[in-house]
C-alpha cells in the first residue's frame, strides 16, 4: 500500500499466519507489493490475477501440492518463483525445482538471505526480460558467449567443448539453481539424466580452470543433493 | 516329453550340491597302498599354493619315505592335538584348530582312518564332512578296499578284510575323484624296494595280499569303480529318472548272510542308478530271539550308511508283509536270500510271487543261519521250560480230571484237558502247545479210556475222540500263540501312538516356549523311562539349558549347528552320556533334546523318539511365529506413532523458529532500533540458529534410528562436499584459518551428499566450539583402495584420554562442565550417518608438542564405472 505504482509486486502463498507476516514486513520494507494467499487454489488466482514480478511460496501447502502449483502456474507464466521448505526435504527442492522453480530458501531463514535471494530473482527477471547476458566477469575470468572465449588474468583458457557447454548453460541461469537432471538434460542429452557423475568430474574441472580455490568455490557452489548454481 | 523333463526336486539338490558354501572335495583314490596317492595329493597341493591358494596340511602321513616328505616344503602343516587314550598319549587330527584357521585348502590323509575315542566323531571322514560344511576344500586319499559297498569283495579276493570303511556316499559326493594308478609290475618293484609302507594287518598278509592277481583285481576294481562315478557324473545332468517299478529293495536276513545280503543290494542299486530299501519283518521268531533281532538291526543301520531308507516291519507272514509293503512302496524288484530248502516248505519267494504277481523276485543262496552254541542253549532252555509246564499241566489236568471224573462225564474232562493246552500255548507258544495236546491225548486215554491205565482201545469210537482231540488243540495252541503275539504287537503301537496323541494335544496349547519345555519334559521322561533334557537357542543363537536333566552343552552345540544326532549310541561324540537329537522343524532346527536312558533304546523306540523331537520342533517353530508376530504389530504400532511424533515435532518446532528468526533478523537490519538493541537482537539471532541446528540434529538422529532414512547414495566428490561445508559455516569460520589437504583429481566416493555434508559441517562446527579463535583447522582427504579417508584436525587442547570412543555415544561431551554450548548429539549423528554408509568414524587426540584433535571418517569405496568417451556425446 505504502509503495509506489510501479514497485514490483510479490504473490506470497504461505498457510503460517506468522511466517506470512514477517516475510510480507520485510518484503514492503524493501519496497515491493505484497499480495498474500494462505492456500494453494487461492495463490493460482493471484498469481494469475495480479500479474506479479515474483512469488514466493511454501511447499506444504494444506489444500494441496506445493510442486503441481508450480506446473500451473509455469503454464502460463514465466515468473520468477521461490520456494520456501524445510530442511531434510532435498528431493522436495529437487522436484520443484525441476518443475520450474527458480530457487529455494531452507527455513528458518533470516531477513538477508531472503531479500538477497528477492533481489537476485528481480534482477534476473530484469534481464531476461532485456535478452539475456552476452558477456560477463568471474573474479579474473571473463566470458564472452558471443566470441565463444574465456580468459583468466588476460591469459585465453582453454575448455573443452562439454566444460564450454556446461559454463555456458550455467552463465544463462546465473543465479538460479540448476538441478543435476536440468544441467544433464541440457548439456549432454536426454540418454544421460542419469550419469551424475559426469557432472561432478566436469564441475570438478571447470572449478580447477575457473575458481582461485576449487574447493571454496566464489562462483561455481555446490548446492548439496539438489545441483549447481553460479554467483556472479 | 515328460521323461525329459527334469524333476525341481532333483534340480534343487544339485543345486544345493553346488552352492559356494560348501567346500569342494577331491579324492586320490588309489587300487592299494604304496601306488603314491599321498605324493600326488601333495603335488597338486603346491600347484595350488603356487597359484596363492591359502593351503593347510591338516594330516599328512609320509610313512618316513623322503621324496613325500619333501614334497611338504613350504606347505603350512597343522600341529596335531594330543589325547589321552587308555594312559597313552596319542595324536590325531586337531579338527577344531584346522575350521578355526579355516583354510581354504587342507589335506587331510587317510579318509577311512578311525579316530581315537574321545575325539568328537568315531570316524575321520565325518571331520572332512565338518571341514566341507565350512567351505573349506579338502584335499585326501582312499583305497579301493576301505570302500563300503566293495570291503566285502576286497576281503573275499584277498582274504584281508579291513574293518575301517568309508561309505559309498561320501565317495560319490566328491567333487572330483583322482584315480592314481600305477601297474601291478612297477609297484612289486616298489614293494621289493621297500619303498611300500604296510599298515600291521596287511603285513602279516603281505605274502598273500601282494600277489599279482590280486593286485590286477584290485586295480580293476578301482578303475571300475572310478569308471562309475565318471558314468553318473556324465549322467548327473540331465537327472535320470527311475521308473517307480525299478525301485529295489531287500529283505534283510539276521546272521552273516543279511550282511551280503545289504552288500549285495547297494552294489545293485548303484548299477541301477536307484533309490533302495531295506527291511526287516519282525515275525513272532525273529522277536523272540534277541541275539537275531539285535543282528537284524544291525543290517539295517549298516544299509542305511550304504544310502539306503530302512523299515521295520511286523507281521506273522513274511511272506504278505513284504508283498503289501512292496506294493505300497511301488518298489519293482525285492531282494531275498534263500536258505536250502527244507523238505516239504515252499520258498519264501514262490510265496511272494502267489501275493505279488507282478513283483520281480531276485533270489541269492544263502547258508543255513548256524546257530551259536550259547544261542542253542538259551533256545534249549526256553525250550526245556516249556517242556516241563507242558509235563505239569498235563499232570495237573489228569489228577483234577480224576476227581471230576467220579462226578462228571467223559467229555467234561476232555474240556479240561483243552483248557491246559490253551493256557500253556498262550504262555510258552506252539511248541509246548504242541507237546501240552499229545501228552493230553495220551493221559486221556491211558487213565480214562477203558480199559484204563493201558493205552489200549477197546471202543473204536474213541479213535476218532482222540483224532478230533489232538486236532482242535493243535489248533487252538497254534491260534493262541498267534494271537498272543498280535495282541503284543498292537499293544507297543496302541502306545506309541496313544503317547504321540496325548503330546501332539497336549503342545498344541502351548503358547509360550516354557510350556512346550515343560509339556515336553513330562510326556517324555516317563515314557522312556529315563531322564530327558532339552537345550534352546537363545536370541543370539546360543544353546541355553532349557529344562530337565543337565545337558553337555558342547555336544547340544554340536548337534543344533549340524542338525544330526550325536552322543551315546551313535558315531558322533559317543563318549557323551546322553543321546542327543536335533529338534527340527521345517523352517531351521528349533532346539536339542537329550535322552538318557536306563536301558538300551531299539529303532523302532529311536524312531518313536525322533517323531516326538519332531513334534516338539514343531511346536517351538509355532510359538516362535507367534511371538514374531506380535513383535511385529507391536514395533509396526510403535513406528507409527514415532512418525506421528516426529512430523508433529518438526512442523510445530519448525514454524516458531522461523517466524523467531525472521523477526529478530528483521529488527537487526532495522534502522528503527537503537544500536544497543540491535546488538540484542544480533545475539538473539545466533541463538535461534543453534536452536535450530539442534532441533535439526535431533530430528535426524531420531530419523536414522528410527530406520526411516533412505540413503539416496551417489557418486559425489569430496571436494564439493567439503567445499559445500566449509560455506555453510563461512560466518563463523571467520575466526578459524583452514586448510585443505585434498589431492587434485581425488576419486569419486559413493554417498548421500546431504548427510556427508552434516557429518562434515558437525565435525568442523565441533572444531570450531572446542577450540580457542585463531586456531587453524584442517581438512584432509586420501584415497586408499578400496577406502576414502576424510579427515578433520585441529590444534586444540586435544580429547580427554580414553574418552575417545565414549565421544560418539549420545549426550556426552568432552568437558564435564563448560559453558560450550551443544549436547554432544552432533558426534553420535556423525557416527549414525557414516555406519548407516557402511563406514567408520573415530577420534584421536595428538599429543606432543602440537596438540589436537583429529576425527577421520573412513567410507567404502569402489571404482567408478568405466566413463565413455565424454568429450563426444550423443547430440
Amino acid at each position: 500500500m505504502t509503495a509506489p505504482h510501479n514497485a514490483p509486486t510479490l504473490v506470497l502463498i504461505e498457510d503460517e499466519p506468522q511466517i506470512a507476516r514477517f516475510v510480507a514486513m520485510t518484503a514492503e520494507a524493501a519496497g515491493l507489493q505484497c499480495w498474500h494467499a494462505a492456500t494453494a487454489r487461492q495463490g493460482l488466482v493471484e498469481a494469475g490475477t495480479r500479474q506479479p514480478d515474483l512469488i514466493i511460496m511454501d511447499l506444504g501447502l494444506p489444500d494441496g501440492d506445493g510442486v503441481a502449483l508450480i506446473g500451473e502456474i509455469r503454464g502460463f507464466s514465466a515468473v520468477p518463483i521461490l520456494v520456501l521448505s524445510a530442511r531434510s526435504q532435498e528431493a522436495d527442492k529437487v522436484n520443484a525445482l525441476d518443475a520450474g522453480a527458480d530457487d529455494y530458501l531452507t527455513k528458518p531463514f533470516g531477513t538477508n538471505e531472503l531479500m538477497a535471494r528477492v533481489r537476485v530473482l528481480l534482477r534476473r527477471h530484469a534481464r531476461d526480460s532485456q535478452g539475456g547476458i552476452a558477456a560477463l566477469a568471474l573474479g579474473d575470468v571473463s566470458v564472452d558467449l558471443v566470441a565463444r572465449s574465456v580468459t583468466r588474468a588476460g591469459q585465453p583458457v582453454h575448455l573443452t567443448p562439454t566444460e564450454y557447454r556446461l559454463l555456458a548453460t550455467l552463465i544463462r541461469h546465473a543465479g538460479k539453481v540448476l538441478t543435476h537432471r536440468q544441467l544433464l538434460l541440457e548439456v549432454w542429452g536426454p540418454a544421460y539424466v542419469e550419469h551424475s557423475h559426469y557432472l561432478r568430474i566436469y564441475m570438478g574441472h571447470l572449478r580447477q580452470k575457473l575458481e582461485a580455490d576449487p574447493a571454496r568455490p566464489a562462483h561455481l557452489l555446490t548446492e548439496s543433493g539438489v545441483g549447481y548454481r553460479l554467483v556472479i | 516329453m515328460q521323461a525329459s523333463r527334469p524333476d525341481p526336486d532333483q534340480l534343487l539338490a544339485q543345486l544345493r550340491a553346488e552352492t559356494p558354501d560348501r567346500g569342494r572335495l577331491k579324492i586320490f583314490f588309489g587300487a592299494n597302498a604304496g601306488v603314491g596317492k599321498t605324493f600326488a595329493m601333495l603335488q597338486q597341493a603346491q600347484r595350488q599354493r603356487a597359484d596363492g591358494v591359502d593351503v593347510l596340511v591338516g594330516l599328512v602321513e609320509t610313512h618316513g619315505r623322503v621324496e613325500t616328505a619333501a614334497l611338504l616344503d613350504g606347505l603350512a602343516v597343522l600341529p596335531r592335538a594330543t589325547l589321552q587314550w587308555r594312559g597313552h598319549a596319542v595324536t590325531e587330527f586337531d579338527l577344531d584348530t584346522a575350521l578355526a584357521r579355516a583354510p581354504q585348502l587342507i589335506l587331510v590323509d587317510e579318509l577311512a582312518h578311525s579316530n581315537v575315542p574321545g575325539s568328537r566323531h568315531a570316524r575321520r571322514w565325518q571331520d572332512v564332512e565338518e571341514l566341507l560344511a565350512a567351505g573349506i576344500d579338502v584335499y585326501t586319499t582312499i583305497n579301493v578296499q576301505h570302500l563300503e559297498s566293495l570291503n566285502d569283495v576286497v576281503g573275499s579276493l584277498t582274504g584281508v578284510r579291513v574293518r575301517e570303511t568309508v561309505p559309498d556316499h561320501v565317495f560319490d559326493a566328491a567333487t572330483e575323484v583322482a584315480l592314481v594308478d600305477l601297474p601291478p609290475d612297477e609297484l612289486l618293484q616298489r614293494l621289493r624296494e621297500g619303498k611300500v609302507y604296510l599298515a600291521d594287518a596287511a603285513e602279516r598278509a603281505r605274502e598273500h595280499f601282494f600277489r599279482k592277481g590280486n593286485l590286477i583285481a584290485l586295480r580293476e576294481l578301482a578303475l571300475r569303480r572310478t569308471a562309475d562315478r565318471v558314468d553318473a557324473d556324465l549322467r548327473r545332468t540331465p537327472a535320470v529318472g527311475v521308473a517307480p517299478g525299478e525301485t529295489l529293495a531287500v529283505a534283510v536276513l539276521p546272521g552273516p548272510a543279511g550282511e551280503l545280503l545289504v552288500r549285495h543290494a547297494a552294489r545293485l542299486a548303484a548299477r541301477l542308478k536307484t533309490d533302495w530299501f531295506a527291511v526287516v519283518v519282525e515275525t513272532p521268531a525273529l522277536l523272540r530271539d534277541a541275539t537275531q533281532h539285535a543282528s537284524a538291526q544291525q543290517h539295517l543301520h549298516l544299509a542305511s550308511t550304504l544310502g539306503a531308507e530302512t523299515a521295520l516291519l511286523s507281521g506273522m507272514d513274511s511272506a504278505q508283509t513284504l508283498a503289501l509293503w512292496c506294493a505300497d512302496r511301488g518298489v519293482g524288484i525285492l531282494l531275498l536270500g534263500q536258505p536250502p530248502r527244507r523238505g516239504w516248505q515252499r520258498s519264501l519267494a514262490s510265496r511272494i510271487a502267489q501275493h505279488a504277481p507282478q513283483l520281480a523276485v531276485q533270489t541269492i543262496a544263502i547258508d543255513p543261519p548256524a546257530a551259536t552254541p550259547w544261542q542253542l542253549q538259551r533256545q534249549l532252555r526256553r525250550r526245556w521250560t516249556g517242556v516241563a509246564w507242558a509235563l505239569g499241566a498235563a499232570v495237573v489236568s489228569t489228577l483234577l480230571a480224576q476227581q471230576l471224573s467220579r462226578v462228571f462225564d467223559l467229555a467234561n474232562v476232555i474240556m479240561l484237558y483243552l483248557l491246559a493246552v490253551l493256557l500253556v500255548s498262550v504262555r510258552f507258544g506252539r511248541l509246548a502247545g504242541g507237546l501240552a495236546s499229545l501228552l493230553s491225548v495220551a493221559a486221556f486215554d491211558y487213565f480214562f479210556v477203558p480199559p484204563t491205565l493201558s493205552f489200549t482201545v477197546a471202543d473204536t469210537q474213541y479213535l476218532l475222540t482222540f483224532a478230533v482231540m489232538l486236532t482242535v488243540a493243535l489248533t487252538l495252541s497254534q491260534l493262541s500263540a498267534r494271537l498272543r503275539f498280535q495282541a503284543d504287537a498292537a499293544t507297543g503301537r496302541e502306545r506309541r501312538t496313544a503317547a504321540l496323541y496325548a503330546l501332539a494335544r497336549a503342545l498344541a496349547g502351548a503358547l509360550m516356549r516354557e510350556q512346550v519345555t515343560e509339556i515336553a519334559l513330562a510326556h517324555l521322561a516317563p515314557r522312556f523311562n529315563g531322564q530327558v533334557g532339552l537345550a534352546l537357542p537363545t536370541l543370539d543363537e546360543q544353546l541355553q539349558q532349557g529344562g530337565g536333566m543337565a545337558l553337555d552343552l558342547a555336544v547340544a552345540d554340536w548337534v543344533y549347528r549340524h542338525g544330526a544326532e550325536a552322543g551315546h549310541g551313535t558315531d558322533t561324540l559317543p563318549a557323551a552320556q546322553a543321546f542327543y537329537l536335533p529338534l527340527t522343524a521345517p523352517m531351521r532346527v528349533r532346539g536339542v533334546l537329550a535322552l538318557q536312558p536306563r536301558g538300551e533304546i531299539d529303532t523302532e523306540e529311536q524312531r518313536f523318539l525322533q517323531t516326538c523331537a519332531a513334534q516338539i520342533g514343531l511346536a517351538l517353530e509355532r510359538v516362535h511365529f507367534v511371538e514374531v508376530a506380535q513383535n511385529a504389530l507391536v514395533s509396526m504400532e510403535g513406528e507409527r506413532l514415532r512418525n506421528h511424533l516426529l512430523a508433529a515435532i518438526s512442523h510445530d518446532l519448525r514454524t516458531p523458529i522461523t517466524v523467531l528468526l525472521g523477526l529478530a533478523s528483521t529488527l537487526t537490519e532495522s534502522p528503527y532500533a537503537a544500536p544497543p538493541a540491535r546488538a540484542i537482537a544480533q545475539q538473539l539471532t545466533g541463538e535461534i540458529r543453534r536452536m535450530s541446528d539442534l532441533v535439526n540434529n535431533l530430528l535426524d538422529m531420531a530419523r536414522l534410528q528410527a530406520g526411516e532414512v533412505q540413503l539416496r547414495m551417489d557418486w559425489q566428490s569430496v571436494e564439493e562436499l567439503v567445499g559445500a561445508s566449509l560455506r555453510a559455516l563461512e560466518l563463523r569460520l571467520e575466526q578459524h584459518p583452514v586448510a585443505l589437504e585434498i589431492p587434485a583429481g581425488l576419486p569419486l566416493v559413493e554417498c548421500d551428499a546431504v548427510l556427508m555434508e552434516r557429518v562434515l559441517v558437525n565435525l568442523i562446527d565441533n572444531a570450531i566450539k572446542y577450540t580457542p579463535f585463531g586456531t587453524p583447522i584442517t581438512l584432509r582427504a586420501q584415497a586408499l583402495p578400496a577406502q576414502m579417508l576424510i579427515e578433520v584436525a585441529d590444534t586444540g587442547p586435544g580429547l580427554p584420554a580414553g574418552q575417545e570412543d565414549a565421544l560418539f555415544q549420545k549426550f556426552v561431551r568432552g568437558q564435564v562442565e563448560s559453558n560450550t554450548s551443544g549436547v554432544g548429539l552432533g558426534l553420535a549423528l556423525c557416527r549414525a550417518i557414516v555406519e548407516a554408509h557402511g563406514g567408520t568414524i573415530s577420534a584421536r587426540s595428538t599429543a606432543g608438542a602440537v596438540t589436537g584433535a583429529t576425527f577421520r571418517i573412513v567410507l567404502p569405496r569402489r571404482e567408478l564405472p568405466p566413463l565413455p568417451d565424454l568429450e563426444s556425446p550423443l547430440q
